[in-house]
């Protein structure tokens, strides 16, 4: 099996899922509770805080522990727009951000609120000096994605947030929940108020996440509750989740280097290899991309066809993202992008993680080479 | 570009006279223990600067440790070159190259404390900006508010880059004032009190009372966390943990419901003065504000002062909570002091305390027992530990990350 979905979802590290079991079952208190066992579980949760923290060179009070980049994406968006819905009813984002950005903003755009949606270029990636241009008097929030989980597009998240400097009333949001551990990021220095992370894509488990709110910053809490994570997520810590995600950040971060390293070259050997197939066309661009994605079309073929071509082999892709391949739509990014729509409903994503090897890239291309030319004589 | 050392600016030891080599290598032991978790560092000291050779450490997460060590005046992160002009173009173009980004302007503040240098200031303004301007197209100057300020300190053994002034904490190397105890509760105040104490030098120990089950186990963990934090400071504290229940329990039967909290703290400051001695420390330091609450008026510390002639320092004496939470927001207390446990002040607390007690009637209250023998239990009974900041320590939980 050669698993490349890793934007997807990645397979959990086994000394996380571990982490998660000895936690689940020898310190499963609920860490509000007074007594030692309640002490013991709210330990493990400052413990998970810190380490986070630590490993995203933030405030330990700056993390809380959320569901996931879903959650954290909502709960940055809403909550500080209807906390600074007095100030300005105005914000910014592109238009290739994941769902859970999108339908937030379009939620809010019902509710009265103005959303300027940017336009990308052929690259995927958003223009500086058009953030610039679209901000206004009433602007109070900026969300950009730090890396597009359909094509793998590097969003300038630095120069945006040098340029907000000049701007210091925006609140800057950056979804980074494809980039951790991908490509590092400094949060501080970027001027960035709130960030996403989400657990279960770098070998954490599903239902666990982060946000950071740089200290200063302030938002609504979505839930309504027992003033968990500072008021500003109620519903009991999921103290297993949260540890395991800590230690599975650790982890990722350990291995970056080299890991990332890896990924580039067996994106460049995909990336070559795919290119020399008849038909085949890479949309991920070769400059300012992630080293994990790789996204391409087939001309003339449904993409979901040749994902289960591919499965046959063994080799597990997907269409575009996971999120939207349900639906039957062509990739709204690559269209924003400017890929016609054929191409565009015809789109593959490759995504990687530090476990894959070469090996597995040159048998996905020799089995990416043979399904092509298998469906392309039964469509002709 | 990376930063092969850091250069520390010394406070205001360098205003001291004869005791200045005293103070220098207090302020040595202070970055030294500090900066423990980097084992492959150097410390290099002399009269009027100290170094730090990073030897390959992470020079970001030494500048973080080196913001919170007292008797620095100011830092920056450099390059070490040879006394050479082309070497030191070289260098300069590489520093600043790194750090530029599109429409960036920039300065050279040249320093010479050493006029044997074939340049003299003007000389390598002109010469060194002048390669820059050369090689980095777009680069500008700007000498009043420029993004870049590139510092160069010539000096006899070699010449120092450096583009950054980071600010340092301030105040006299720990220990170089001698030692007191820190009346530690868990509130916000005393670990800004104890803060503000080392700050001005003094090496302090915490004493904490305990009076299980009246306060948790949790409360304890609280002051524990507290001290880890003061423990960042100088590498380690040592910490008194005071078995105070009985005692508070004969208070309650003894004295008068609205005397009780005068009287209990008097029997702290009894106690911690004991400790004091027992550790040779020169003073005692606690948390108070004047008029916060019942035991903060200027008559009850009247009136519980009484039990001590040892210095008894409040740094916070004068400030306002608002202030004390900023500073306790600044050092990273005030979430763990915020926990709501219980603890040794706000228990038992009577339901309206004197907040003028008189000397004579507390006096009088008190001799009909002799608190003595139970006092010299509890000093006999204290736990002492020593606690080390958290990078250090050994949690049974680490495994599990």
């Amino acid at each position: 099996m050669i698993y490349f979905d890793n934007s997807a979802t990645t397979k959990p590290y086994k000394e996380v899922i571990d982490s998660f079991v000895t936690v689940s079952s020898e310190y499963f208190g609920n860490p509000s509770s007074l007594h030692s066992i309640g002490g013991q579980a709210e330990k493990l949760l400052l413990q998970a805080r810190e380490q986070v923290a630590k490993l995203l060179t933030v405030k330990p009070s700056e993390i809380y522990f959320t569901s996931g980049g879903t959650e954290g994406n909502n709960l940055a968006i809403k909550g500080a727009a209807s906390l600074n819905g007095n100030r300005g009813r105005h914000l910014i984002t592109t238009s290739v951000e994941h769902p859970s950005v999108r339908a937030a903003m379009e939620q809010l755009e019902q509710k009265g609120f103005e959303v300027t949606y940017l336009p990308v270029d052929k690259q995927g990636k958003v223009c500086v000096a058009d953030i610039e241009k679209a901000i206004r008097k009433d602007t109070i929030f900026i969300s950009i994605m730090h890396v597009n989980n359909e094509v793998g597009t590097v969003q300038p998240i630095e120069e945006i947030g040098q340029m907000l400097k000049k701007h210091p009333t925006i609140l800057f949001h950056v979804d980074a929940v494809q980039s951790v551990g991908k490509i590092p990021l400094s949060i501080h220095e970027n001027r960035i108020d709130f960030c996403s992370i989400s657990g279960h894509k770098f070998h954490g488990l599903k239902g666990t996440g982060a946000l950071f709110i740089r200290e200063g910053a302030r938002l609504a809490p979505l839930f309504s509750g027992g003033s968990q994570e500072r008021k500003i997520r109620s519903g009991t810590e999921n103290v297993a989740g949260a540890v395991a995600m800590a230690k599975a950040l650790r982890m990722t971060i350990e291995k970056r280097a080299a890991g990332i390293e890896r990924m580039k070259k067996i994106q460049s050997m995909l990336r070559t290899g795919l290119n020399r197939i008849e038909g085949i066309r890479v949309n991920t661009p070769t400059e300012n991309a992630a080293p994990h994605i790789l996204n391409f079309s087939l001309c003339e073929l449904k993409s979901e066809v040749f994902i289960h071509a591919l499965e046959q082999q063994g080799i597990f892709v997907s269409t575009t993202s996971a999120c939207s391949s349900k639906r039957k739509s062509p990739s709204k990014t690559l269209i924003e992008m400017g890929v016609p729509e054929a191409l565009a409903e015809s789109a593959v994503r490759i995504s990687l993680s530090f476990n894959n090897t070469e090996e597995e890239a040159m048998t996905a291309i020799r089995a990416i080479e043979k399904a092509a030319n298998q469906l392309r004589k039964v469509l002709e | 570009m990376n930063y092969d050392r850091i250069l520390i600016r010394y406070g205001e030891i360098s205003t001291k006279g004869r005791n200045r080599n005293k103070f220098v290598e207090k302020l040595r032991k202070s970055v030294r223990s500090a900066l423990a978790p980097f084992p492959k560092i150097k410390v290099e000291a002399s009269r009027d600067r100290m170094y730090v050779l990073l030897n390959g450490e992470n020079g970001i997460e030494i500048i973080e440790k080196l913001k919170n060590i007292f008797g620095i005046q100011s830092f920056s992160p450099a390059i070490k070159v040879d006394r050479d002009v082309e070497v030191l173009k070289q260098t300069s173009l590489e520093l600043v190259h790194s750090l530029y980004r599109e429409g960036q302007t920039f300065k050279i503040t040249p320093k010479r404390s050493d006029k044997t240098f074939e340049l003299n200031t003007d000389g390598i303004n002109q010469t060194i900006g002048g390669h820059l301007l050369k090689n980095i197209p777009g680069l500008k100057v700007d000498v009043r508010d420029p993004d870049i300020n590139l510092r160069i300190e010539v000096r006899k053994e070699a010449i120092y880059l450096s583009c950054e002034t980071i600010q340092g904490a301030g105040g006299l190397p720990i220990g170089s004032s001698g030692k007191a105890m820190l009346m530690l509760s868990g509130g916000i105040d005393s670990p800004v009190a104890g803060y503000l104490a080392m700050k001005r030098g003094l090496e302090i120990e915490a004493v904490h009372f305990f009076s299980p089950p009246f306060t948790s186990e949790r409360s304890k963990e609280k002051v524990i966390d507290l001290s880890k934090k003061l423990a960042e400071i100088y590498g380690s504290i040592t910490l008194h943990i005071v078995p105070f229940t009985d005692i508070q329990q004969a208070i309650r039967e003894q004295i008068p419901e609205n005397y009780s909290m005068t009287t209990t703290r008097r029997m702290m400051l009894r106690i911690t003065d004991e400790i004091r001695k027992n550790h040779e420390g020169l003073a005692i330091v606690t948390g108070e504000s004047l008029g916060q609450v019942a035991s903060q008026t200027i008559e009850s510390m009247y009136a519980i002062n009484e039990v001590t002639n040892t210095p008894v320092l409040r740094p916070l004496i004068t400030m306002d909570k608002t202030d004390i939470i900023k500073i306790a927001q600044e050092i990273d207390t005030l979430e763990i002091s915020n926990r709501p446990f219980e603890d040794c002040c706000t228990i038992f607390v009577p339901s309206s305390p004197k907040t003028k007690p008189k000397r004579e009637k507390v006096q009088h209250y008190e001799s009909f027992f002799d608190f003595e023998p139970m006092l010299h239990e509890a000093v006999q009974e204290t736990e002492t530990i020593v606690i080390k900041p958290d990078n250090e320590k050994d949690s049974d939980f680490n495994v599990l990350f």
